[in-house]
């Protein structure tokens, strides 16, 4: 008997996983050290230098709202789903936050409070058509996409709202090279992550993730964790539309919209390595895919390249991370 | 064994919505009064509808495509910028437009099956391609015009008895919905189904997964092509004409009842999906909703059809309660 | 713990599943629950695990009523269910599947290091303490998934468990360590419940046996108080003639040829499969005899060696060339790689025929209608969809799908495996009358009654090569010792 259990499960023991392997997370900072270094020698080469103060400065204000936008979309597609409203949420955070401040510096934070918790509501209803009216999460936020777009173009034709000076600041201030609104949303990227690594709401965010089914069958609250990942989502493209009325001045209607957010924080998920299918991944590779497009777009600034050849190298950025972690998923497997 | 029809599962609330929209459209617009008026809304409906069609393909097997969207406004300040005008240039830059639409399909296609990226992805990088490729090359605004000739197809017709003038563009969709509808009947069109069920099974049966994925993508392409050549003669050249007709034709399929992720629904419903939601904006227009609020009901309106269709499978999921029931529990 | 179940009626809008269904488990007492498929079990199961709520009856844990409405509930009175399917997240790791649901929380974080330390210990108490509890899921082998799964159960303190099915998926040598787990258990004092469709299982290790039968109770037996035929009469409800059909006469022409093939898996196959013969392939999980198939069907072809059917050499290099060259394969995985399961029966009958033949070869082939009464499905017409079938006719569907290419040769990989008595015979009885009709038959099974019954003579794989042949009606004994790497020479 036990000569068949040592045949049986021995293997097991060998496969512990190895410390430093080349997961799509090591992947990306690698790819990132690497666009770095021949960005700066481009730039060089051009005259100029990347990574001075200035170049520092602008690749981690470009990082900054898509990071946060790109936070709360990696919380909901480890959990399975997916946030297409994120762009009109934030443009629709920001003008609740302008308009509630209107130039006054006592309305601050009840302004950026109500921000918030417009989009905790929006981030609910997109939980609730999921889970209750059992809709798919593609379909369910497109259509609460609309509904916000429906509500933005009619109420509102430019800029309104104007936030205090001092809350401006937000936009501007910096720690030497570093925003400090770049540091908030590492701030919440860091908590991010410890929630999603160190807690059982996370953890159970990677069961419904992983397989709903087995969630459920386990005891876990699967329709609770839903809503949850939608909520922290919207949560954060609120604060990200906070951190653009700081900036702007006032609140935009579309500043979500024309930066893309929604197509760009789920591209920059996938570059981080997290599976769109759900239940793997994390905020870790998801900063690193912010960052990777944010230098890049920073390069082709310091060269003047077309603003429409960003969009062009972008796209094929995309397309071939996601072809490498494909091919490694692959090979592993046949190993 | 005597015929009976058999709609394909979530055929049936679509067609429902369908004939009540188009009743509602009867009674809140004179226009409707006559065949006219529904050739005319048909006429609006056309692009989306083969967009839809188009987008079934792919959607039934399993994946998305998110670049028809930029590949329609691709198509139509190529087409601006290469007939200039002249008619003498029309027939050839249909075939080079249809050609294109093919090659961002095997493009899509090839990434796809070759590659193993998911289809969400790589059209999602097709698309911030072609978004950036057409303003590089165009500069930001489309350059040229139409000819008379290349318009014809999005805005004329032929004079028909009884019915009167019949556009040319529902001519075209008909053509289309039905050698779609015969392709789905055949094997490849089962096959194709069967693939966004369980490829795994169609490859064991000595398939060509693929293959057929890649058909898929191609025949978006080649849709979404004749989609632009339709929208570009009724609508005129714009660098805006494509925006959002991804989400649009995603949504129609749904409506249509064509489940996301494959193996289920049928090109008929998803064509009648899109119909629908043009006669819906015809209608709220009639009823005077202003266009903004328009997308708003649109979002409830596929919030509701989604909702709708999922308390259905629910319903039948009861209804049949064999074992080993249809979740995999 | 004990738990009473009393009348417990379940339907689904009209259709009764479960009519008043008692059944009584005791602490430290394995109850095996058999019946035909469709006689109710699974649904039986999901109402103990809270998936479903009996629409009558009760539910008594040590003699107090209880209520369960979601399967969090049952999880918190001590009820721990191991599902068909296993139950497991891939991606995460052994110790996280364990306490899925129930993480220890310290001081607001998951107290991982604890989670590792009690599935150690589990582990070791079980005699597997081989598995990293910080292994991912995915790099354990099916017998050590299961493994995990009791260790869940565990680690719940689960008063009550439920295994369905559980040996389904697993070699002989990997039930024998599941006998050695469950007799643990039952030590401990849980109440166990176990499903099986093997017979052998049933008598081995229960102490009663009750038999449902069309969703009704039908009797509680004490093991030593029943034997087999009676327990099947019980099942089906008439006597079952003999369980194997006759076997044929004298085979003819050489069809499948195999000759020094192998790759990475296997190697130096030389064998022969002739016309009207059923060849049986046995050895261990992992011997080698699914990787001959699925070499000889082009999913990991040959790298060496050659293949011929009836005497043309073709080199099968992808599924689509074997189906072409007229060879057939029947997966042991009937619904991840068998069946598209939301298209109809006929759609899945006609697969093979559309996927891979084109044109003439296509149209030609056996009539639907004929066709799918000779396997006969008892479905709702041939549009109902394949997945509300049970488990045994959606297997003749699989078959039915080859049957429509009329293959000269026929793999079949575990043809029966969790289907019913009933369904079983049915598919013997169809594989018996394609040899008859001149197909040559490769049979895999993890069931040697049921491999020695069919075969007409027998290859034995050890470690990625043949090992021996054995005649038809060969014993247990002899294949095991084959299989376990002693010659046949060296019988104990």
């Amino acid at each position: 008997m036990s000569v068949v259990r040592e045949r049986t499960l021995r293997n097991a023991s060998a496969t512990r996983p190895r410390k430093f392997a080349l997961t799509p997370t090591v992947t990306v900072y690698v790819a990132l050290a690497v666009l770095l270094v021949v960005g700066s020698v481009l730039v060089a080469l051009d005259g100029g230098v990347l990574l001075d103060q200035g170049g520092i400065l602008n690749i981690l204000t470009r990082s900054t709202v898509l990071g946060l936008v790109a936070v709360g979309q990696t919380i909901v597609i480890i959990t399975g789903s997916l946030d297409l409203s994120v762009a009109y949420l934030v443009g629709l955070s920001s003008l609740v936050a302008a308009e509630t401040m209107a130039g006054s510096g006592t309305m601050i934070v009840p302004g950026v409070l109500l921000a918030l918790a417009v989009a905790a509501v929006v981030g609910l209803v997109n939980g609730l058509v999921i889970t209750v009216l059992r809709a798919n999460a593609f379909i369910a936020t497109l259509g609460v996409a609309l509904v916000l777009r429906g509500y933005l173009e009619h109420n509102y034709t430019g800029p309104a709202g104007s936030v205090p000076r001092s809350f401006q600041h937000l936009g501007y201030d910096r720690i030497g090279p570093i925003p400090v609104a770049a540091l908030l949303m590492l701030l919440i990227a860091a908590g991010a992550w410890w929630y999603l690594r160190r807690t059982r709401g996370g953890y159970h965010m990677y069961a419904v993730g992983g397989d709903v089914d087995v969630a459920r069958l386990s005891g876990v609250r699967t329709g609770r964790t839903i809503v949850t990942a939608h909520v922290l989502c919207s949560v954060a493209a609120g604060l990200a539309g906070v951190f653009l009325a700081a900036r702007l001045g006032s609140g935009a209607p579309y500043v979500g919209t024309d930066a893309g957010y929604d197509l760009e924080s789920i591209a920059a998920v996938v570059l981080g390595g997290a599976a769109l299918a759900g239940g793997r991944g994390g905020v870790v590779g998801t900063v690193g895919g912010v960052l990777i497009l944010a230098t890049l777009d920073t390069v082709f600034d310091d060269l003047a390249v077309d603003p429409f050849f960003k969009d062009v190298v972008r796209g094929i950025v995309l397309i071939v991370a996601v072809a490498l972690y494909a091919r490694r998923q692959l090979s592993r497997r046949s190993t | 064994m005597t015929w009976r029809p058999r709609l394909a599962d979530g055929t049936a609330p679509v067609l429902v919505v369908l004939v009540v929209l188009l009743v509602a459209l009867a009674f809140a617009g004179p226009a409707y009064a006559e065949p006219a008026g529904y050739l005319a809304l048909l006429k609006r409906a056309a692009p989306l509808m083969i967009l839809a069609i188009g987008q079934y393909f792919v959607v039934v097997s399993g994946g998305y495509d998110l670049s028809v969207g930029s590949l329609v406004t691709a198509e139509v300040v190529i087409a601006a910028r290469l007939v200039d005008g002249d008619d003498a240039n029309t027939s050839w830059v249909i075939a080079l437009l249809l050609g294109f639409g093919v090659l961002v399909g095997l493009v899509n296609g090839l990434i796809t099956t070759k590659l193993l990226v998911p289809s969400f992805i790589v059209t999602l990088g097709v698309l911030l391609v072609l978004d950036g490729a057409v303003f590089l090359w165009t500069g930001g605004a489309p350059r040229g015009a139409l000819s008379p000739s290349f318009r014809t197809f999005g805005r004329g017709g032929i004079d028909v008895p009884v019915l009167g003038q019949v556009p040319w563009s529902v001519l075209i969709l008909l053509v289309v919905l039905v050698a779609a509808a015969l392709f789905m009947r055949g094997g490849t069109g089962r096959t194709l189904l069967a693939v966004g069920d369980n490829d795994t099974a169609v490859r064991l049966a000595g398939g060509r997964v693929d293959r057929l994925r890649l058909i898929a993508f191609v025949l978006s392409g080649l849709l979404a092509a004749l989609a632009a050549i339709l929208l570009a003669g009724f609508a005129g050249v714009s660098a805006q004409v494509g925006n959002g007709l991804e989400f649009r034709a995603i949504t129609a399929v749904v409506l249509g009842g064509v489940l996301l992720g494959g193996g289920r629904g049928s090109v008929v419903a998803a064509a009648a999906g899109a119909l629908s939601l043009e006669a819906l904006f015809s209608l709220l227009n009639l009823l005077g909703v202003s266009g903004a609020l328009e997308s708003a009901v649109q979002g409830l309106i596929i919030i509701a059809a989604v909702a709708y269709a999922a308390r259905g499978t629910g319903l039948r999921r009861v209804l049949q309660p064999r074992e080993p029931e249809p979740v995999t529990s | 713990m004990n738990v009473r179940l009393e009348g417990i009626t379940k339907s689904f809008l009209g259709v009764t599943v479960l009519r008043g269904v008692d059944l009584e488990l005791r602490a430290g007492e394995v109850h095996a629950l058999v019946g035909e498929n469709g006689a109710g079990k699974s649904t039986l199961l999901k109402v103990l695990a809270g998936v479903h709520r009996p629409d009558s009856g009760r539910i008594l844990l040590d003699g107090k009523e209880v209520s369960f409405g979601t399967p969090r509930d049952a999880h918190a009175a001590g009820i721990s269910i191991i599902h068909q399917e296993f139950n497991l997240l891939e991606h995460r790791s052994v110790a996280e599947n364990v306490f899925l649901g129930r993480e220890p929380v310290r001081r607001g974080q998951v107290d991982r290091r604890s989670m590792e330390a009690e599935t150690r210990r589990l582990l070791d108490w079980l005699g597997v303490g081989t598995i990293d509890p910080a292994t991912a899921v995915a790099r354990l082998s099916v017998a050590q998934r299961q493994v995990v799964e009791i260790v869940k159960a565990l680690s719940a303190d689960a008063g009550v468990l439920a295994m369905d099915e559980p040996t389904a998926a697993l070699a002989d040598h990997e039930v024998e360590l599941l006998y050695a787990l469950v007799g643990r258990l039952r030590e401990r004092g849980m109440a166990i419940l176990y499903v099986s469709h093997r017979m052998r299982e049933v008598f081995d290790l229960s102490r009663r046996i009750t038999v449902l039968k069309d969703g009704a109770f039908v009797a509680t037996s004490a093991t030593g108080d029943i034997t087999s035929d009676q327990l099947v009469r019980q099942m089906v409800g008439r006597p079952l003639e003999a369980l194997y059909p006759e076997r044929g006469n004298a085979a003819g022409d050489v069809r499948l040829a195999l000759s020094a093939a192998g790759n990475g898996r296997v190697r130096d196959l030389t064998f022969e499969v002739r016309a009207g013969e059923i060849v049986g392939l046995a050895g261990l999980q992992g011997s080698g005899r699914s990787a001959t198939a699925r070499a000889i069907w082009g999913v990991e072809p040959f790298a060496t060696g050659s293949v011929a059917v009836d005497g043309v050499p073709v080199r099968v290099d992808r599924p689509r060339t074997a189906v072409r060259a007229g060879i057939g394969y029947v997966t042991e995985d009937r619904k991840d790689e068998g069946l598209a399961l939301r298209q109809s029966v006929k759609d899945n009958v006609l697969l093979v025929r559309r996927a891979a033949l084109r044109g003439a070869a296509a149209r030609r082939a056996a009539d639907l209608t004929e066709l799918l009464e000779s396997v006969t499905v008892t479905a709702r017409g041939p549009h109902q969809e394949v997945r509300y079938l049970s488990g045994g006719n959606q297997q003749k569907v699989v078959l039915g799908k080859w049957l429509a290419v009329e293959p000269r040769v026929l793999i079949v990989d575990e043809p029966t495996r969790g289907i019913d008595v009933g369904a079983k015979q049915a598919v013997y009885r169809l594989l018996r009358d394609l040899a008859g009709g001149g197909v040559a038959i490769l049979m895999i099974s993890s069931e040697l009654p049921e491999l020695i019954g069919m075969s007409d003579r027998i290859l034995v794989m050890h470690e990625g090569a043949v090992a021996g042949e054995l005649p038809a009606g060969a014993s247990e004994e002899a294949v095991i010792r084959l299989a376990t790497g002693h010659g046949i020479g060296d019988a104990a």
